[in-house]
């Protein structure tokens, strides 16, 4: 992401560049260039969607043909103010959009932009062949908008509105992207499963931004039929919406600029292919689709981050900044009194198909305790956590923590109710800083929603959970690697980066798999210190871990699981001396 | 409507109902195999229908053109792998696969004035010319990406149906075609007429979807491939790498798409771009199957067949809305299904 | 499989030299050494997340790795692929199995003989005769699919897979994982039984009794390195080994 690390003075200049151009280019450039604009915004919703949120959608041109359609209609049969008609193209494209966002988006990746490319087709033929939307003739006496006495009639003024509106969302959609349901939009792409750990509730991330994609193109759509006061169906059709797609792609999917970029490369190189290549051809025809099919499978090849990171480097961000500010303390958990049984994990059993991971388990933590659970590889202990975190449902058997019963929780909820845990393989988002990675998990600790972060309203709920993210930071001693990215942490920090989120939940129970593998023999002694530290303040701990000097040194109670059972349960040095537990790990034969 | 135009309907809606069919096995093959959701099938129908009428009208077929260009391609680039690993032994092979083979084939079509040949001739050199593009396809825009995203290969997808989309345009031109008819027989049952290029259509997708059947549970390199969608791993640890299984389900794509298009432009006008609607009816077919269960999704293909057809009669405007939509109930079902769907 | 002759017995099929691998950063494995002779079982044992899978992942260029590989007496260079590998004779049993669930008995097999019948060799079905006499229990099971099998005939299933390409050199990735103790013993004995065929074998396990067992040969794998070695009788008995396992030494 790039964020507000680059000068400001660049935007400025920007700004200052958009406002004299109508006044000093020729009509041509000027028309281009509220083209570009309009594109730019449909492109950024594809950012937003594609780039930051890992989901796709070829169908952005119908959504433009609602928001165009919507106003067309009310305007020129019902006569109602374009004023009017922007909200309410908005409201039926996200009605639309909500409607099909639910269907398709519980179903794995691939099915969005199937969906996505049935639908577009279906719409352009819809446009195109119902008699009160004009048929493929379209919609022609589509009013000018009027801005007080001002009628926005010539392309250079217009101009001026397409631009402020597409910075207006570019702003909104960065301010959006660095907050608190930012950062849980960032983490759907490769990170839901821990995003639901945390508390994020992952299927509502993702119908939200293809909300927001859909309501941009829909508005870009309501720009367009003001501008040209004419519609017809061709501008909606799948092609097109396949063109945002290239738009965003080779401008840069990660990047909100990224959308300007490519918007403007892509129709700047239509407008010369057009020119161009039937007459080097000798026929007419949309042969530019040839250069840019090419283009695109060469950009996925070789630059997939395409080309806003080259513009990026013309202008080097300042280095990382200083530990976010001291803010007020969030509230904390009231921790159970030491001793109170925390987890209660009755009977628990996990199959997958013929195998049984779990069988009829059964253990307790307590406040304050640090129990671990040990045994051979493939004994079911990753499969345990998940089971009891929610992240992968117990088949049967009971689950309480805290008195209630959670087995048939989903894992946010459980995260809710004061459980936290780090994962066996560490899931980390390693493009993004070790503050924001560990901010993610105080999810649950804020309120502030998506409409307060775009216009920035939650700057000081933002301060506290960012304040409260360093501090544990700090407490894990990683103060020094703050800002630097997860993905570049040697693997026993990163695991150390996921304590310190867990952490950032303000558990009661913390779940710790296998914290110490990867560790140096110093750092192991100071995460041992930590967890004696969290023990000492009340928080339960269940851990796994191979390391048995750690885990000995460590454990108040000790459960041993071989083949999903358990083996055998007792204190650290009972377990050291069972002979049971001495031919599981060194296995019985002869 | 009466039970004649029910009949004719339903005749119609069977025949192209079979070619969906097709391509949606291919479909489920070519994204089981290799995770690629392949967009461009439709471009092969419409190529080889295309391609015979340019035999059979006497013109040079631009797939040639296509053809020696990708192969070109392919030999700059694995020329220059081999040599740079000093592999010299496998140049000449390189040349011949992807230069050669196609000047031959070229060489062929000047020498022999095609269009007088008889129909089976002129169909095999069709899909001679048709079907390398399919692997050279893998070789150039999907094998350098092949561990990318499903949406990532989706999109690459995406760019090569457009390519192909517009360079269709300029092999073939904007004009629909057909092909001569491949029979003219027709029989009668009760009132209604039975076309024999119907039959033809219905009964040659027959025989390829046994011949699939028996490639896939007789031969090894069916089950290669096979073995491939269930597990790469494994597959990989055999010695199946992921490159020869995606030539081979690219290469099995492109001649189910070829002989698709062979196989209906006697009875449709083909376009260049005809092919991507029909490919996406075939789509609709696979998504019904879950682009996993081939019989489901080949029942599913002749479900759209039929809606297609009938709703051709009722609402003819609509025809291509109603089929589309019809997909987002089937979605509906197909979440309803599923439970947790994990990130990739 | 025919035994090997006695002159032969010693060739190095694989010596390894300086071995390391890592991920990102990280190094998983640091400067390992060993050899592998023909007809011979060579264990490397060690406790969870030593880094055994890692070591054969490697081996077999499914991870890509810094020092020396000699393998038939061929410098490995970073060209290296899983395929190659395949081709020259080198076969790993993964830990996972990686069987093709929904596919017979029978054609699992045959997919073990693929890059053999690719490469023209055609004797596939003599091939399969000799494994289901190793693993007479595959000749019962051969039409049921690979996906219905118990725990212990899986494991035969992936050896008896790995088999069907006549290797040089077996890889075995903790054949004893999640199996019952009987069914271990069972794989065991047909893991010593392969030696006679001349196959070099590289078994890593964690079922340090189990593996130095069958064993000619073991190195103790300890967090990335390698901390002993030896011939596996000695190793059996050696106190280290056990305090490796559970802590009791208290390291440092």
């Amino acid at each position: 992401m790039s964020r507000s690390a680059r000068p400001r003075s660049v935007l400025v200049l920007f700004i200052a560049v958009l406002l004299a151009a109508p006044l000093l280019l020729p009509e041509f450039y000027v028309t281009l260039l509220n083209y570009i604009g309009l594109y730019a915004i449909v492109a950024l919703g594809l950012v937003l969607l594609t780039g930051v949120g890992g989901l796709t959608s070829f169908g952005q041109a119908a959504f433009v043909g609602i928001g165009a359609y919507t106003t067309a209609y009310l305007t020129t049969v019902h006569g109602v103010s374009p004023w009017l008609t922007l909200p309410a193209g908005l409201l039926v494209t996200g009605v639309v959009a909500l409607s099909l966002g639910l269907v398709t988006l519980r179903l794995s990746g691939h099915f969005l932009p199937l969906g996505t490319i049935a639908w577009g087709i279906a719409l352009y033929y819809l446009f195109g062949n119902v008699s009160a939307l004009g048929g493929h003739t379209g919609i022609s006496g589509i009013p000018a908008l009027q801005l007080f006495d001002l009628e926005l009639r010539s392309g250079r003024e217009f101009f001026y509105l397409i631009w402020a509106a597409l910075l207006v969302i570019i702003l909104a959609t960065r301010n959006l992207l660095d907050s608190r349901e930012g950062r849980a939009i960032r983490a759907l792409k490769g990170g839901s499963l821990m995003a639901e750990a945390m508390g994020v509730d992952t299927p509502r991330s993702k119908i939200v931004i293809f909300t927001v994609a859909a309501l941009y193109a829909s508005m870009s759509g309501w720009l367009y039929a003001h501008l040209q006061r004419f519609i017809n169906p061709t501008p909606f059709s799948l092609t097109q919406g396949i063109e945002y797609l290239f738009m965003a792609v080779v401008g840069g999917v990660s990047h909100v600029w990224g959308a300007i970029v490519g918007a403007g490369l892509i129709t700047v190189l239509k407008q010369w292919l057009q020119d161009l290549l039937p007459s080097l051809l000798g026929k007419s025809g949309n042969f530019e689709m040839i250069v840019f099919g090419v283009l695109m499978i060469l950009v996925l090849q070789r630059a997939r981050d395409g080309v806003w990171p080259i513009v990026q480097r013309l202008f080097p961000a300042p280095p990382a900044r200083a530990r976010p500010v001291e803010a007020q303390a969030l509230p904390r958990r009231p921790l159970p009194a030491p001793g109170a049984v925390l987890l209660d994990v009755r009977e628990a059993s996990k199959r997958f198909g013929g195998l049984v991971a779990n069988d009829r388990m059964s253990f307790r933590v307590r406040a304050g305790e640090v129990m671990a659970l040990i045994g051979p590889n493939g004994a079911g202990k990753s499969t345990m956590f998940d089971g009891i975190s929610g992240v992968d449902p117990l088949t049967s058997g009971a689950v309480s923590f805290r008195g209630e019963r959670i087995e048939s929780l989903p894992a946010r909820q459980i995260a809710r109710r004061g459980m936290s845990r780090t994962f066996q393989h560490v899931r980390l988002l390693p493009a993004m800083t070790v503050l924001e990675n560990v901010a993610i998990g105080t999810h649950l600790r804020g309120r502030k929603s998506f409409l307060a972060a775009a216009c920035r309203a939650d700057r000081e709920e933002e301060a506290r959970l960012l304040s409260e993210a360093a501090a544990q930071i700090e407490r894990c001693g990683l103060a020094g690697q703050m800002y630097e990215l997860a993905g570049s942490l040697p693997l026993g920090k990163q695991r150390i980066v996921e304590i310190a989120r867990a952490l950032a939940a303000d558990p009661c129970l913390l779940l710790l798999d296998e914290p110490a593998a990867g560790l140096r023999y110093l750092e192991k002694q100071a995460l041992a210190e930590l967890l004696r530290r969290l023990r000492a303040e009340g928080i339960g701990i269940l851990l796994v871990e191979h390391d048995m000097d750690f885990v000995m040194g460590l454990a108040h109670r000790v459960v041993v699981m071989e083949f999903g059972q358990k083996l055998a349960a007792g204190l650290p040095e009972e377990i050291q001396r069972n002979p049971a537990v001495v031919e599981a790990y060194l296995g019985g034969v002869e | 409507m009466d039970l004649q135009i029910a009949l004719l309907l339903g005749q119609d809606g069977i025949t192209n109902g079979a070619i969906y069919a097709l391509l949606a096995l291919a479909l489920v093959l070519v994204f089981a195999v290799t995770r690629v959701i392949f967009i461009p099938q439709g471009e092969f129908v419409a190529f080889g229908a295309l391609t015979l009428v340019s035999l059979q009208t006497g013109r040079l077929p631009g797939t040639i053109w296509l053809l020696l260009a990708l192969g070109t391609v392919i030999v700059l680039i694995d020329g220059s792998i081999a040599l740079r690993d000093r592999q010299f032994r496998r140049l000449p092979m390189i040349l011949l696969l992807n230069c050669g083979v196609p000047l031959m084939l070229g060489g062929a079509l000047l020498a022999l004035s095609p269009a007088g040949l008889p129909l089976p001739v002129q169909v095999v050199l069709a899909l001679m010319l048709v079907v390398p593009l399919g692997p050279m396809i893998y070789r150039l825009a999907y094998q350098p990406i092949a561990g990318a995203s499903v949406l990532a290969l989706l999109i690459v997808s995406v760019a090569v149906h457009v390519t192909l989309i517009g360079i269709g345009l300029l092999f073939f031109g904007a004009e629909g075609s057909r092909t001569l008819a491949f029979t003219d027989i027709s029989f009668e049952v009760g009132d209604a007429l039975l076309q024999g290029q119907t039959i033809l259509v219905v009964v040659a997708s027959l025989v390829l979807i046994v011949a699939l059947y028996f490639f896939f549970e007789r031969t090894i390199y069916g089950k290669a491939l096979r073995a491939t969608a269930m597990n790469r791993t494994g597959a990989r640890l055999m010695g199946i790498s992921g490159t020869l299984a995606g030539m081979l389900s690219f290469t099995l794509a492109a001649a189910i798409g070829a002989f698709s298009g062979i196989l209906i432009s006697p009875i449709t006008t083909i376009y260049y771009d005809s092919g991507f609607l029909i490919g996406l009816k075939g789509f609709v077919g696979a998504i019904i199957g879950g682009l996993a269960s081939y019989p489901v999704a080949a029942a599913g293909a002749v479900l759209v067949g039929l809606l297609e057809s009938y709703s051709s009669f009722w609402a003819s405007a609509f025809k291509e809305v109603i089929v589309f939509t019809s997909i987002i109930p089937v979605l509906v079902w197909r979440s309803l299904k599923t439970r947790h769907v994990e990130e990739e | 499989m025919k035994p090997p002759a006695v002159a032969e017995e010693r060739t190095v099929v694989l010596e390894v030299s300086e071995l390391t691998v890592s991920y990102g950063k990280v190094e998983a494995l640091h400067g390992l050494a060993l050899k592998v002779h023909r007809g011979e079982i060579v264990t490397v044992i060690g406790p969870n997340g030593a880094g055994k899978t890692t070591l054969l992942a490697a081996l077999m260029g499914l991870l890509p790795a810094d020092g020396e590989i000699v393998y038939l007496g061929e410098r490995q260079d970073a060209g290296r692929t899983v395929e190659k590998l395949v081709r020259q004779g080198m076969t790993l049993v993964p830990e996972k199995r990686e069987l093709f669930a929904e596919m017979s008995v029978e054609d699992n097999l045959l997919l073990g003989a693929f890059d053999r019948y690719r490469g023209g060799h055609r004797d596939h079905l003599e091939t399969m005769d000799e494994v289901f006499d190793i693993f007479p229990r595959l000749r019962e099971r051969r039409e049921q699919m690979a996906g219905t099998l118990s725990g212990g005939e899986r494991q035969m299933l992936a050896m008896g897979r790995a088999l069907m390409a006549r290797p040089k050199l077996l890889l075995l990735d903790e054949p004893s994982l999640g199996l019952a103790p009987l069914i271990i013993k069972d794989i065991f004995r047909t893991v010593a039984q392969l030696r006679k065929t001349g196959v070099a074998i590289l078994l890593v396990e964690q079922n340090a009794r189990a593996a130095l067992h069958v064993a000619d040969y073991g190195y103790v794998l300890e967090t990335g390195e390698l901390s002993l070695e030896g011939p596996s009788r000695e190793l059996a008995t050696d106190r280290r080994v056990i305090e490796s396992y559970l802590g009791l030494g208290g390291r440092q």
